[in-house]
């Protein structure tokens, strides 16, 4: 078993909460949130959690053990972007090319993603989050859709903070899923409204983009990537025109409130520039 | 109620206090950083230079041949460097590097193009190239001009081509779950509007910030992203040591390269 999880096996319980909240820890990140706060704070922040099976291999954990410290760190970053006020969080959990690794590791990974959904149910009671999945959900199990789906639909009311998780997920696929959605409801308007004129028949940037898994959200302000790479992986490319890329030499388990305080910290010595460039590429798209 | 409005003025007075005392740390933890950015831009500009004169023994031979595609983005604000962009060119066909793709939003470099060439001997743009096939001709390197339009703008084209076809192929009543197109598809269809092309391996950002600034997202799935600092900064030795790293980098993933030789309109 795991040593992130309790004697029955739970990976988090109210007790891990409550520390959170508690202590001298709690007091220092609150005062230097509201140092932070003195300046812009990004609306978005997206994450590519990698590092979680070398974080494992390095604290020679089970093999999977990697994936539950990954968790336990996403839930504290949570906890984090709520205090902060940051309202939208996405996070790359799997990849479409992820369904290629040892299936072990797959099945591990989807129980995993099971139990973060009970989980993800009751904080978002506590904190009013949302939860939303963005991916070609028809590849996973019938069991973790079902699950998925309702906890989308329980939560859509929810408005204090938008978590979207990324699973099944490539940007190439969400850019070619939003032409086919595209493609089909033109179809429809043509077959119903058919006047010859043809005015309903043209897709615009507007069509595809409300077809996007994304569509939920608005476009990052910072894309993290822990584990030291440099490449996007194919996670919102689209949506990432203007957006500032950080790559964090930290693997995910291990990633904190420093480093969350550094990136917000980094993102405000920059923003002015990325205001320019959001009005710049507006007005592109405006023509 | 004197006594609530004296409270009341104190509270206030207070609360100005501590947002004065919030904004000047704020401003100190920003001067602090800038200053601890200062030893780490001299230490990178020593580095680079030290490269520029051979002193590093690692840099000074590396195979780039794994390096197949390389993409520059140059920030709108910096585009009209245009002899700085030659002379970044000219270092990199120095390195060996054979194909490359300048970017820049507004499409400045586009409209640039043919001085551009004119200043490289030898220089021919990448699809006249793959026209004349040529392109493992190692004497020339080549040249793509990408801008925003061969993005977003693109990818609507090429939804409307199609789509087009989908409503003339009568497979409208299929069901609706199921896919229509592959990424194959696409990627050909965005050639046939003029805005396809190969993934590059590397993208090196030359601007203030680390941002593709809205380069084709359909290219770089797994393109390595670099940030080089401002144009005007450039040095030999920076750009030496990006591409090296980039041949040492083993990458873990499943990547999928478009391969040069099979770039061809299928329609």
């Amino acid at each position: 078993m795991s040593f992130l999880r309790n004697k029955t096996g739970m990976l988090i319980n109210e007790d891990v909460l409550g520390h959170l909240f508690s202590g001298w820890t709690s007091i220092l990140r609150k005062w230097a949130f509201r140092v932070l706060r003195v300046g812009p704070i990004p609306r978005h922040i997206a994450i590519i959690m990698d590092g979680n099976r070398r974080y494992a291999k390095r604290k020679r954990l089970q093999e999977g053990t990697g994936h539950d410290a990954g968790a336990m760190a996403l839930l504290y970053l949570l906890v984090y972007c709520y205090e902060l006020g940051i309202k939208y969080v996405t996070v790359y959990a799997f990849s479409i090319d992820n369904f290629k690794r040892n299936p072990e590791e797959v099945q591990k990974i989807m129980d995993l993603m099971m139990e973060s959904v009970f989980l993800l149910s009751r904080l978002s009671k506590i904190y009013s989050l949302r939860v939303h999945f963005a991916g070609n959900l028809q590849l996973l199990s019938a069991d973790l859709r079902k699950a998925a789906k309702k906890l989308m639909e329980n939560t859509a009311s929810n408005s204090n903070l938008v978590l979207t998780i990324c699973v099944s997920y490539t940007c190439s696929d969400e850019i070619l899923h939003a032409v086919e959605e595209s493609c089909k409801e033109k179809t429809k308007i043509v077959g119903c409204d058919d006047d010859g004129q043809g005015t309903h028949r043209v897709i615009k940037l507007v069509d595809i983009e409300k077809h996007m898994y994304m569509a939920i959200a608005p476009d990052p302000d910072i894309i993290i990537r822990t584990g030291g790479e440099w490449r996007l992986s194919n996670f919102l490319l689209w949506q990432s025109c203007c957006c500032h890329l950080s790559s964090i030499f930290t693997v995910w388990p291990e990633f904190g409130v420093l480093h969350l305080v550094w990136v917000v910290l980094d993102f405000q010595h920059k923003y002015t520039y990325f205001a320019r460039k959001k009005n710049a590429i507006v007005d592109l798209g405006n023509g | 109620m004197d006594f609530n409005k004296e409270s009341q003025m104190s509270c206030s007075w207070y609360a100005q206090i501590e947002n004065r005392l919030l904004q000047l740390l704020w401003h100190l933890i920003h001067v602090t950083i800038d200053l601890c950015y200062f030893p780490l831009g001299i230490a990178d500009v020593l580095e680079s230079y030290l490269i520029s004169w051979g002193l590093l023994g690692r840099y000074k031979s590396f195979n780039v041949t794994k390096l197949r595609y390389l993409a520059i983005v140059v920030d709108s604000e910096e585009v009209y460097r245009t002899s700085k962009i030659i002379k970044l060119l000219q270092w990199l066909e120095a390195v060996g590097i054979k194909h490359v793709c300048l970017y820049d939003n507004e499409g400045v470099l586009k409209k640039s193009k043919d001085f551009i060439l004119e200043k490289l001997d030898g220089t021919i743009l990448f699809w006249d190239a793959h026209e004349n096939d040529v392109l493992s001709d190692r004497q020339h390197m080549t040249l793509e001009f990408v801008s925003f339009s061969d993005g977003k703008e693109a990818v609507v084209k090429a939804a409307n081509v199609l789509f087009m076809k989908y409503s003339k192929s009568g497979a409208t009543d299929q069901n609706q779950k199921d896919k229509i197109f592959t990424e194959s598809q696409m990627s050909n269809t965005l050639i046939t509007v003029g805005s396809g092309g190969p993934k590059p391996d590397l993208l090196l950002v030359y601007g203030p910030a680390r941002c593709h600034l809205g380069f084709p997202a359909w290219r770089i799935p797994y393109t390595e992203i670099v940030h080089m600092g401002p144009l005007k900064s450039m040095n030999y030795g920076s750009l030496v040591k990006a591409i090296y790293k980039f041949t040492m980098v083993q990458p873990n993933y499943g990547k999928l390269f478009f391969d040069l030789h099979c770039c061809v309109c299928k329609h």
